[in-house]
């Protein structure tokens, strides 16, 4: 400091530009992240390809005992059954959760998980059998809805995952169950 | 070791230099720096873990609330494309100046009966107007008639096949809504396309919190 008031006192010209070039410096940090921050994050999906030209032959078959059925219904609500429900003499057992930490999809995506894994070590299923998990969004779901469950399936690591369409079969489950809970 | 006596330097540095590189890298930044661009309708996008940048080069198609669809892409020099083909196309003989708006416009989210009309409005009066847009129509079905979001979308990546499709859907929109959307790519041969999302968090103890956990083998 004392070298500087003595410069000064000279009567030097010379201006610190210490603290001009800190400020240039900090705008360009600054600009550099909103810059590289902007661009949006994404989530790809990749829906089953669809011909109506495709003959039945082609279709992929999905075992029953890998499946399991994610309905999604208004409110947020979720109903799963594990199975595909092809079969009409055997309705499948609809069970009533949502988006929750505690007891919601997730914990029931992880346990059919364990299922499979358990019937594959156990000889009930092939080696390359794989849990395969089919998702149908019923009229009053929402794109909430549908994002969080296919999140849910990154989450979880399923490997095999599609959206189809809903069928009456599937609302028929829904409007019964909805009957034997008493909800509207 | 023999003491080599280095001539003392004065402590101070000349800091012209290195302000002037700063603030060349300050104005290059600044004009680097691509600001949002406007949007017709507030949209909140529903959050998934997904960290997936937006791919370079991609139509955006914003779906609102009550499910009215816009259509917009980035690039330039394909909106000019877009339009002129459009215009020919659809018979709606649109002018020089109609064009220019149109490329350097933003969404576009009215019929094509109504694009030269919209066309001749200034930016503020589109801004004002695209509130109460109808948005472009768009049905499950693969016709070019009643499905125009199938004709823009078929007419834009006709102009430039690379570009990717992404959705800027609202949470709250109807799947009924998202699902006209993804049937109409479905027409158009495209099953692979992205969502956009807002950031969360990856739960704790998940599979894919393990996976990301793990380092990667090369």
């Amino acid at each position: 400091m004392a070298d500087m008031e003595v410069k000064g006192g000279k009567g030097s010209p010379r201006v610190d530009l210490t603290p001009m070039v800190d400020l240039g410096f900090l705008l360009i940090t600054f600009f550099m992240f909103t810059t590289t921050m902007s661009k949006p994050k994404t989530m790809e999906i990749q829906m089953p390809f669809k011909d109506d030209l495709m003959k039945d032959t082609d279709k992929s078959k999905v075992k029953e005992s890998t499946a399991m059925t994610i309905l999604l219904s208004k409110d947020h609500r979720i109903y799963y059954y594990y199975g595909i429900g092809s079969d009409p003499t055997k309705p499948p057992e609809l069970k009533v959760t949502g988006f929750k930490d505690l007891d919601g999809i997730r914990d029931a995506i992880i346990a059919k998980k364990k299922e499979v894994q358990g019937l594959i070590s156990g000889g009930q299923l092939e080696a390359d059998d794989k849990l395969t998990i089919m998702v149908k969004p019923a009229e009053n779901s929402t794109t909430d809805d549908l994002i969080n469950v296919l999140d849910e399936m990154t989450i979880n690591a399923v490997p095999i995952y599609a959206v189809v369409d809903i069928t009456p079969v599937d609302l028929e489950f829904i409007a019964a169950t909805e009957k034997a809970n008493g909800i509207q | 070791m023999p003491k080599v006596k280095l001539p003392r330097k004065g402590s101070h540095v000349d800091m012209t230099a290195m302000c002037d590189v700063a603030f060349l890298l300050l104005t290059f930044f600044m004009l680097a720096t691509k600001f949002k661009p406007q949007e017709p309708v507030v949209i909140r996008t529903p959050a998934s873990t997904s960290t997936m940048p937006i791919p370079n080069d991609y139509i955006l198609l914003s779906l609102s609330k009550d499910g009215k669809v816009f259509f917009s892409i980035d690039n330039l020099n394909v909106r000019e494309e877009l339009i002129t083909e459009i215009s020919t196309a659809k018979g709606l003989n649109l002018n020089a100046q109609q064009i220019k708006a149109f490329k350097e416009g933003g969404s576009i989210g009215v019929p094509f009966n109504k694009l030269p009309s919209y066309l001749s409005l200034t930016p503020a009066q589109r801004n004002e107007y695209d509130k109460t847009a109808p948005g472009i129509p768009t049905d499950t079905t693969d016709s070019y008639d009643t499905n125009e979001l199938a004709y823009w979308i078929k007419t834009a990546r006709y102009a430039n096949a690379k570009l990717r499709i992404a959705i800027k859907a609202d949470g709250d929109a109807k799947y009924p809504e998202i699902q006209k959307v993804i049937a109409t790519l479905g027409h158009q041969k495209v099953f692979r396309f992205n969502f956009i999302t807002d950031g969360k968090g990856v739960p704790p103890g998940s599979a894919l919190a393990q996976e990301l956990a793990t380092p990667k083998a090369k």
